[in-house]
């Protein structure tokens, strides 16, 4: 027996596709798709995967990376699904790839306008803070109805003194939905807004489908008195590529519990060792997303 | 073996899949064949079959040797292997009254028309351990043979029509003439009853029993009577291209179930004159257990303001997904570093302000949902 060209049936690629197609014109809304099973658990990526099979063609080149690493072993195992179903090349190298699917992070290196960033989601639906139910969370969408959103944050910041969300920080999406970014760190947040490439956010088994385009302003919740803060690592160096503007992983290097840090994206890492003066490139001449006040 | 490892991830993947082969073939006894799971772990079968949501046996006995009787895992791969199948053709409505019956029981009449028909079941053995078993040889036992009066029945009147007749019957509105497909058209809550049937009829069957009997200890309000539980042969027809009829394609084994539950409880449409609801299940396979599961719940989510959790379809249906269950329950085991190292970076932020802000944060990502 034979599968067919990237494992799903030429009709639910379709499928995806068309969900697609509509989460890119209405950027950050959730658009329900017809989730299938794949041969990898739902949890691990389906999402993402049933997103990059729908995209690819034979002549894609394909990059999986998982909380930053190409060599994690799930972002091996996907790739391997991608280059044994659909027979695609396969790359590590960031700018060499035409789709790359990721797991919690968005790599260091600014992706260009003819790459598409395929996230996995988790949780897509931002509001599941403040309430569990789809049919209420579907209403305050459509209804632009964030209000018990921003008190949430008030709330968090009269309890700890800032807001302490640490990852799967709220944006808001040109200035309209209220999006999930999928469990990045706040740190990648700002990569979102006003980018040259495409996002495309996957949840497999919550089967929704949702869209930044390129070119579009990005918030992160804040109030103007307690603005949005990123992860900071103090100063604190990559010990491999002496980075300090990257993404670090905190490592125990031994029994006494001493720390270091690497960067979290190995291959931008690699890079710098070759070339210290490599730029990331995210968020150069940008000026900031436009605000909004809480409603 | 490193678990995220720097490199050699690949490596150490293929290392895993070697050894799972070995604990698989551990031993020195042969290796079990399709055949022998097909006959002989029939109702581990019928589970796959059911939660895997494909009627094909064979396929069904090599996931389970394939996942060494993981069933939950086996209806994982029967359902990844569905993914790859287009969908050809829509069956017409399948009239169970035509089923060949191997068993058919009503708890609510003594006698029912076309009589009651024990066929194998375990209800009323005493479950003692068979210790014959531990080395059973020969051949097996030649089934008991009764001649029915006038010969096997060609149709077989469901109980609740007798009560339809009467008038006794609430009847829930009905969907759309076409039924929804959930894995082929999206779906967002609330879902119509069509697609409420077949996210049961594929849900896991420990999660539906669990809700079920919350429902029926107390958590919700039905007791149920089961009007009929059938199981047996149904013929399956499709329509050919320049025939009249339809045509038989072949038979599947299935197990379908009517609860009746009183007036008053969940569902009641507030019409004027009492009258029972009927709650329906129905799965491929030899699956009494999930079935009457499966009527219970579809029975207690017609009510139209949710008091329990089994009355809610989107608490019920979202969590007895089996397979997307497991998945994401499971894939706590892939690393979170990055994640953590953000959640680090504000527990430390929050310790270097001071005392009195060390209390756990009022809302956690992705956290439990509240009430």
């Amino acid at each position: 027996m034979r599968y067919t060209f990237a494992f799903l049936d030429e009709q639910s690629k379709r499928s995806v596709r068309r969900a697609l197609l509509k989460a890119v014109a209405i950027p950050g809304y959730q658009v329900p798709f017809v989730s299938r099973e794949l041969p990898i658990s739902y949890g691990w990526g389906t999402g993402g995967i049933q997103i990059t099979c729908a995209l690819l063609g034979p002549n894609d080149i394909v990059k999986v990376i998982d909380q930053g690493a190409d060599d994690s072993v799930n972002a091996l195992n996907i790739k391997r699904f991608f280059a044994r179903t659909a027979g695609v090349a396969t790359t590590t190298l960031t700018r060499e790839a035409t789709i790359i699917q990721t797991r919690h992070r968005i790599p260091e290196e600014r992706l260009s306008a003819s790459q598409i960033l395929v996230l996995q989601v988790p949780y897509p639906e931002p509001l599941r803070l403040v309430e569990p139910r789809e049919t209420e969370t579907s209403r305050m969408h459509a209804e632009g109805d964030y209000g018990r959103m921003y008190v949430a944050l008030y709330e968090d910041i009269v309890r700890h003194g800032e807001i302490t969300l640490p990852w799967d920080y709220p944006t808001r999406i040109n200035g309209r939905y209220l999006m999930s970014p999928s469990p990045i760190p706040r740190f990648d947040n700002p990569k979102l807004h006003l980018a040259e490439c495409l996002f495309l956010f996957g949840a497999g088994r919550e089967k929704r489908v949702y869209a930044v385009p390129p070119h579009t302003p990005v918030e992160s919740l804040a109030f103007d008195d307690y603005p949005f803060r990123a992860e900071s690592f103090h100063g604190r160096r990559c010990e491999r590529c002496g980075s300090t503007d990257t993404y670090l992983d905190e490592v125990i290097v031994d029994a006494s519990g001493r720390r270091s840090h690497q960067c979290s994206d190995t291959a931008f890492c690699l890079q710098r060792r070759a070339n210290p003066a490599l730029s990331r490139g995210w968020g150069h001449n940008r000026g900031p997303a436009p605000r909004r006040e809480g409603t | 073996m490193g678990y995220v490892a720097v490199c050699g991830g690949e490596n150490a993947i293929r290392n895993s899949e070697t050894l799972l082969q070995f604990y698989r073939r551990r031993g020195e006894s042969d290796p079990i064949q399709v055949r022998q799971i097909v006959q002989q772990m029939r109702l581990a079968v019928d589970r796959v079959m059911a939660e895997g949501s494909l009627y094909d046996p064979t396929l069904a006995a090599l996931a389970i040797k394939q996942t060494e009787g993981d069933l939950v895992e086996a209806a994982f791969l029967v359902r990844a292997y569905r993914s790859t199948l287009p969908r050809l053709q829509t069956t017409p409505l399948l009239r169970t009254s035509g089923m060949r019956l191997i068993r058919r029981i009503s708890a609510a009449f003594k006698d029912v028309p076309g009589g009651q028909v024990l066929g194998p079941t375990r209800d009323y053995t005493q479950r003692l351990l068979d210790f014959s078993l531990l080395d059973e040889c020969g051949p097996a036992p030649e089934p008991p043979r009764t001649v029915l009066p006038g010969g096997a029945p060609e149709e077989t009147e469901r109980i609740s029509e007798y009560l339809r007749r009467e008038g006794l019957l609430s009847e829930p509105s009905r969907d759309a003439p076409v039924s929804v497909d959930i894995t082929r058209d999206p779906v967002s809550f609330p879902v119509p009853r069509s697609a409420r049937l077949q996210h049961l009829a594929r849900g896991d069957e420990g999660g539906m029993l669990a809700l079920a009997y919350s429902s029926m200890r107390g958590f919700g309000n039905v007791h149920p009577t089961v009007a009929e539980l059938r199981v047996g042969y149904l013929p399956v027809r499709v329509a050919v291209p320049g025939l009249l009829e339809p045509v038989v394609i072949g038979e599947i084994l299935a197990t379908e179930v009517e609860v009746i539950a009183r007036d008053g409880d969940a569902g009641s449409d507030g019409s004027s004159s009492p009258q029972f609801g009927l709650g329906y299940g129905f799965a491929l396979g030899h699956n009494e257990r999930r079935t009457i599961c499966m009527a219970i719940l579809d029975r207690s989510m017609l009510a139209a303001q949710p008091s329990a959790p089994a009355e809610d379809q989107e608490f019920v249906l979202s969590h007895i997904e089996g397979i997307e269950a497991q998945g994401f329950t499971n894939h706590w085991k892939l690393p979170h570093y990055v994640d953590f190292q953000s959640e680090l970076d504000q527990l430390r932020a929050r310790r270097a302000a001071g005392p009195g802000t060390r209390e756990e944060p009022l809302i956690a990502p992705c956290a439990e949902v509240p009430a």
